[in-house]
């Protein structure tokens, strides 16, 4: 009986991922341990290993599938003595993975499954009268939410759906744009970008928090002056590490919210939930989108720590490699956009957090001192609060300290 | 009573308000209910419940009046009109006792008179057109009901001229009865009095009768009438009347106004009802009327804050089971429940208990292709299902409306032996935005009448089996 390789679920949320792409083929010895394939979810790739050793009998989902439900068998393994006869009839039952998409054509299994079935939604809890007019217009169930009993997707959320003008222009097409593996033309002067996990998460979130966080902003200048003095001087020393300003802001942030514990909290409905420790994500640009790997623990830390986590964490985001722990959760994020040359900007806030720093560039300006003008290196800081949680003085007080800690580092080291 | 207070105070005990009051009691709500008459409104002592006793008195009738074509025998087979009324008073009270145990039961407090708003959060008791006490009341609940509408050519008068209050307790079978208006309410009179001996007229405005069910049901359900002997006239109206000591001439003039004048021991209005909105207190508060309803919104609250309105009172359709749905809702509003959802419409299930029955939900064939829908229709009648055949009555039809792109089931239309039983499967149907797939792949147990509801859906799909 050959062995099923199936979706692995790689966090307790997941639900469906993209095949990436297969390490193997058809024929393929493999042993236990190597690596068969990589799955793609909204943040992070990750890497399925064979569990059994064995011969790759078939392929069931090919790369580049999106939205492949969890313990959805993708390829069967034929154990030692089988040969291909053994694959007879199995794996035909497997519904296609993704209607259409024409990279799954060569798979033999997925061929005879029903053809208008889009991405799997099974484990979507939604009316039949739903599922049936979501495949009528090519709306995807699983970027609905459902407003029945127990969040179940009526025919009112599709019908809202659609007058929101949440479905491809082209209704009776399931799915056109899923089917169209690269960027269409160019016609009528626009090129549709097929949205990927992530893309839809950020939009997902990020619309959620806009919506129902209600959110205020705090600014304050700090300067740097003596930061960097001290800075080039840690890093002058030769040791194997290179701090950078953010490492810095990390930690001054990190101890800030040490200070001010109702900052370090979130709503949670009906409760606040204020967090025994300080864990800081810190947003990393990535390839179309971006992560928030998470510096645990980060008051703890000493700057070299926290620069090393950092620089490793910053470097598998951007290959996609990060494991979901180390994206899910965290209590506070940081978004620095300094490098860019970005003087001072308001962040949207990362629910369910209730609280995110917005840094901006280190550039030098006039500043003001005992009625006389000089020069300083000033870096703009914008705390993006959600009052429901943080009031306008605890804001402030947690603004206060880390423009404290940011002015006069020395204190960071204590 | 004076000064008492309550969370909630629900005007009127009938389905709307006594169901209010209990839901309202299970969610913690200090309850009162103030009832002028008795416990459980008409559909418990004047309605529903009477005449589905009446109507359960004909039917046996009928059999034993066909107890031949059963192989049986049954001799001087006849009724005693005051037994059966009688009967049909003894269940009612039975019921109205059982609403009074259900009060105690939940701790709702009752009180006996009319209530009339006085006030903000306040109510006055009245008795016998005098105060007695006054109630105080975060939230008032408004479910006074209704009652027949008067035309005015026809004047009721208890004894030539009945409204369905006297046609519900007759001391003997009338010889012959006109009954005007051929909607739930006359129908089922029409039927009774029928199967009892009278000689019945109905005289409808409309081109067609039981104008809220689909015409080919309503069609098939004339043709049955007709076949037991009812005269019916559509698109006809009650011109004059005149009336003596002994009976009424009516004229009832047809759509081209030639008059007919039809000569009958007892007259029954049921034109319709228009809801109880007097002496209410309505006067100086934010409750508007219109044509002699409550306009409330999708909540059941009236432009007062505070005072809220449901049933009959609110407007059509008037039945019980929706009068009892909204007063769910309005209350569980009112304690501040989450995810309470507002009446849809389309899926309140109506019966109308003649012979043969008349049950239906959703949008008719008609309705359905007006709204612009792409539909298949599926129809299949009782004469090819075994269990209507071996009780001996394969009358009627079933019949599915479906929307022919999603396969939502838009509407359900039955005529035949017990449909009003049956509608409730395509009820939950409904309710659970089914479409034909689960209801074709659903097992129907054999040998039932719900088979033919089985067979309607799969002949939509031109899948039907045993035709």
């Amino acid at each position: 009986m050959p062995i099923e390789i199936i979706m692995p679920q790689l966090s307790p949320t997941m639900e469906a991922g993209t095949l990436a792409r297969w390490l193997v083929k058809e024929g393929d010895d493999v042993a236990s341990g190597d690596i068969l394939a990589e799955i793609e979810t909204d943040k992070a790739t990750m890497e399925v290993e064979a569990v059994d050793e064995g011969r790759v009998g078939r392929i069931l989902v090919a790369e580049g599938t999106d939205n492949v439900p969890v313990n959805r068998a993708i390829a069967l393994l034929l154990e030692d003595g089988e040969d291909a006869s053994a694959l007879e009839g199995i794996g035909d039952e497997t519904p296609a993975p993704a209607a259409g998409s024409p990279a799954a054509e060569p798979s033999p299994g997925a061929k005879r499954a029903a053809p208008e079935d889009g991405a799997d939604d099974s484990r979507v809890r939604a009316s039949p009268l739903a599922r049936s007019m979501a495949r009528q217009t090519g709306l995807e169930l699983v970027t609905l939410t459902g407003s029945g009993p127990r969040g179940r997707i009526v025919k009112r959320d599709i019908e809202a759906a659609l007058a929101s003008g949440a479905a491809p222009a082209t209704a009776h097409a399931p799915h056109p744009v899923a089917a169209t593996p690269e960027p269409r033309p160019p016609v009528a002067g626009f090129v549709e970008v097929r949205v990927s996990n992530m893309r839809r998460v950020i939009a997902e979130r990020l619309q959620e928090a806009k919506r129902t966080i209600p959110h205020f902003y705090l600014t304050v200048d700090c300067e740097l002056d003596r930061l960097l003095a001290m800075r080039k001087d840690l890093n002058d020393r030769g040791e194997d590490y290179k701090l950078s300003v953010n490492d810095f802001v990390i930690r001054a942030l990190a101890l800030a919210l040490g200070k001010t514990p109702d900052a370090n909290a979130q709503w949670a409905g009906d409760t606040i939930r204020r967090f025994a420790t300080v864990d800081i994500s810190v947003a990393v640009a990535v390839e179309g989108g971006l992560v928030t790997p998470i510096v645990r623990h980060a008051d703890a830390k000493g700057l070299a720590t926290i620069s090393r986590e950092m620089k490793d964490l910053a470097a598998r985001a951007r290959e996609g490699k990060l494991a979901p722990e180390e994206y899910r959760g965290g209590g506070f994020s940081l978004s620095n956009l300094g490098m860019y040359g970005v003087r001072q900007f308001d962040a949207v806030i990362n629910p369910p957090q209730a609280g995110i720093l917005a840094v901006g560039a280190g550039e030098q300006r006039p500043v003001v001192k005992d009625g006389a003008l000089h020069v300083a290196t000033v870096m703009s800081c914008t705390l993006s609060c959600d009052h429901r949680v943080i009031d306008g003085a605890i804001g402030a007080r947690l603004l206060t300290a880390f423009k404290g800690y940011i002015e006069d580092p020395l204190a960071m080291l204590l | 009573m004076a000064g008492k207070s309550f969370d909630v105070v629900v005007v009127g005990g009938g389905p709307g308000g006594y169901v209010a009051a209990i839901r309202a009691a299970q969610l913690g709500l200090e309850t009162a209910v103030v009832e002028r008459e008795r416990l459980g409104g008409v559909c418990l002592n004047w309605g529903c419940i009477p005449t589905k006793t009446l109507l359960r008195s004909a039917e046996v009738l009928h059999l034993m009046k066909h107890a031949a074509d059963f192989g049986l025998k049954a001799d001087n087979v006849g009724f005693d009109a005051g037994k059966v009324v009688e009967r049909s008073r003894e269940v009612a009270d039975r019921l109205s006792k059982g609403v009074g145990h259900l009060m105690k039961k939940n701790k709702v407090a009752v009180f006996d008179g009319e209530g009339r708003l006085a006030g903000k959060g306040k109510l006055v008791v009245a008795r016998d057109g005098e105060d007695v006490g006054e109630l105080s009341a975060r939230h008032i609940v408004l479910a006074t009901g209704a009652r027949p509408r008067e035309l005015p050519e026809i004047a009721p008068d208890g004894e030539i001229v009945w409204t369905y209050r006297e046609a519900m307790t007759p001391d003997a079978i009338p010889g012959s009865i006109l009954v005007v208006g051929a909607g739930a309410i006359g129908i089922e009179f029409a039927s009774f009095y029928r199967e009892m001996g009278s000689d019945v007229t109905v005289v409808e405005v409309v081109e067609r009768i039981l104008p809220a069910e689909d015409k080919e049901i309503a069609d098939l359900a004339r043709k049955a009438f007709e076949k037991r002997g009812i005269r019916i006239m559509t698109g006809a109206r009650v011109k004059a009347m005149r009336v003596s000591r002994s009976n009424a001439k009516v004229d009832v003039g047809d759509s081209e106004d030639r008059i007919r004048t039809v000569e009958v021991d007892k007259v029954i209005l049921a034109a319709g009802i228009t809801g109880n909105v007097e002496s209410l207190g309505l006067e100086n508060t934010g409750v508007e009327t219109d044509r002699g309803h409550v306009a409330v919104d999708e909540w059941l609250e009236t432009g007062e804050p505070g005072v809220h309105a449901i049933g009959d009172l609110v407007g059509p359709p008037w039945l019980a089971h929706k009068a009892s749905h909204e007063g769910v809702i309005c209350v569980e509003k009112i304690a501040g429940l989450r995810h309470v959802e507002p009446l849809e419409t389309l899926n309140i299930p109506g019966c109308t208990y003649c012979n043969p029955q008349v049950a239906s939900v959703g949008l008719s064939e008609d309705a359905a292709r007006e709204a612009g829908r792409d539909i298949k229709v599926g129809r299949f009648p009782f004469i090819g299902n075994g269990k209507a055949i071996a009780m001996g009555d394969d009358r009627g039809l079933i019949k599915t409306v479906f929307d022919a792109g999603t396969g939502e089931l838009l509407g359900a239309h039955m005529v035949g032996a017990e449909v009003t039983e049956l509608i409730q499967g395509f009820t939950i149907a409904k309710e659970l935005e089914t479409t034909e797939a689960e209801l074709i792949r659903a097992i129907f147990p054999h040998p039932t009448l719900s088979e033919t509801m089985h067979e309607a859906v799969l002949d939509a799909y031109g899948r039907a089996l045993h035709i």
